[in-house]
C-alpha cells in the first residue's frame, strides 16, 4: 500500500482528519514529526491545516525553518509529491515551494463555512481522478486565506498553467473580486489553490480532508485525496523499476 | 563583545491591501477624530545582537529582518537602531 506522510507541527488540528481522509482514498497515512529530518521514505506528503507554532509572527513562517520542512523541501526538489491543505498552503507559500503569499482575509474575520472551488486542470497528480470541472463543495476554516502575488507573477500563473483551483459560485461561475460572498476571502482572480512551476507541489485554502465522507456532509474532496494517493502510487511505482537507459548501460 | 539592541518595524508594502489599517481608519469616525488617513498596521521586533562591532551586528538583523520577521513578497521593514551595551563579558 502506498505510503503517504502526514506532517505534525506544534498546532496542527487537522493532521488526524487528514490521515484518515487518506486512508479512505486508499493510502497509508503516517504522521511525521516536525522535529524529524527524514521522512520515512513515504510517496507523498501532506501538510495539513492548523495553527502551526501558534500562526505567531506569520501564518507558517516558524514551521518553514523547521528540520522536517528541510526534508520536504529537498524532497519536492527532487520532483517528490507535496500537498499544503489551509496552514499548510500557508507553510508552502512561505517556504517559496509555491508562488505567492495569503493575506488577512479582506473581511477580516475569520471564516468557517463551505465554499464551492472548481479545478482549472484535471492533469495534475492532485486533480486527475476530480473527473470534471464541476464545482466541489468543501469547508474553509482562515483567517489568512486572500491569495495575493504580483500582477505578473499572476499573468504567469495563469499562462503556466498554475492556477489549480479557483473558487466559483454554485452554478459554477468563475467568483469575482472584492465583494462577491463566492469568493470568501478576496483572494486575487478567485485563486483557492496553485501549484509549482514542475507541478509537483501543490496548496489549497479548502480542505478536501473535512469533506472526504458522506457522513461530513461531501465527499467532494475525496477525488483529490485519491488522486494523490494514485500518482504517488504512480512515483513509487517509478521509483523502484531501473530505468531502462540504465538497463541498457549495463 | 558588546550587545547592541535593534528594532525591526515590518509594515505591508505600499499598494498591498491591508484590512487591518482599513479597519482602524474606519474606526476613527467613532472617535469623533477626522483628517486621519493613511493608516497602516504591522508589527514590531525587538532584538539584543551580541557581536564586535555594529557593522556584524547589523548584518545579522538584515538576514532575519528579511528572512524571518517580513515576507518580501507582501512587506517591507525598517531597521532601527535602539542602544548599545559596550564591552559585555565574554
Amino acid at each position: 500500500m502506498t505510503r503517504i506522510g502526514v506532517v505534525v507541527f506544534p498546532g496542527s488540528n487537522c493532521d488526524r482528519d487528514t490521515l484518515r481522509g487518506l486512508e479512505l482514498a486508499g493510502a497509508e497515512a503516517v504522521p511525521l514529526w516536525h522535529e524529524q529530518g527524514a521522512l520515512d521514505g513515504v510517496a507523498a506528503v501532506v501538510l495539513p491545516g492548523g495553527f502551526a507554532y501558534g500562526d505567531y509572527l506569520r501564518a507558517g513562517v516558524i514551521a518553514r525553518f523547521s528540520p522536517v520542512m528541510r526534508a520536504v523541501s529537498a524532497f519536492a526538489a527532487e520532483g517528490g509529491l507535496v500537498l499544503g491543505i489551509c496552514n499548510g498552503f500557508q507553510v508552502l507559500a512561505e517556504a517559496g515551494l509555491v508562488p505567492g503569499a495569503l493575506l488577512r482575509n479582506r473581511g477580516l474575520r475569520f471564516l468557517g463555512r463551505d465554499v464551492r472551488i472548481a479545478a482549472e486542470r484535471l492533469d495534475t497528480p492532485f486533480t486527475s481522478l476530480v473527473g470534471d470541472g464541476r464545482p466541489l463543495r468543501m469547508p474553509i476554516a482562515h483567517g489568512e486565506g486572500c491569495y495575493f502575488a504580483e500582477e505578473a507573477t499572476l499573468d504567469e500563473l495563469e499562462r503556466e498553467g498554475q492556477v489549480l483551483f479557483r473558487y466559483v459560485g454554485a452554478d459554477g461561475r468563475r467568483a469575482g473580486a472584492d465583494g462577491d460572498p463566492a469568493n470568501p476571502n478576496g483572494s486575487l482572480r478567485a485563486i483557492a489553490g496553485v501549484l509549482n512551476r514542475r507541478g509537483n507541489v501543490a496548496g489549497l485554502m479548502p480542505h478536501p480532508e473535512r469533506a472526504s465522507d458522506r457522513l461530513l456532509g461531501s465527499d467532494d474532496g475525496l477525488p483529490i485525496l485519491r488522486s494523490l494517493v494514485a500518482a504517488a502510487a504512480r512515483a513509487e511505482h517509478a521509483a523502484t523499476r531501473p530505468e531502462p537507459a540504465l538497463m541498457g548501460a549495463r | 563583545m558588546s550587545e547592541f539592541r535593534f528594532a525591526v518595524n515590518v509594515l505591508p508594502k505600499t499598494g498591498i491591501l491591508d484590512p487591518q489599517g482599513r479597519a482602524v481608519e474606519g474606526s476613527l469616525g467613532h472617535l469623533g477624530v477626522d483628517g486621519v488617513s493613511g493608516v497602516r498596521v504591522g508589527r514590531r521586533v525587538e532584538l539584543t545582537v551580541e557581536a564586535p562591532t555594529e557593522v556584524e551586528a547589523r548584518a545579522t538583523v538584515e538576514r532575519l529582518a528579511g528572512e524571518l520577521f517580513s515576507n518580501p513578497l507582501i512587506e517591507s521593514y525598517a531597521i532601527e537602531w535602539v542602544e548599545i551595551h559596550a564591552g559585555v563579558a565574554g
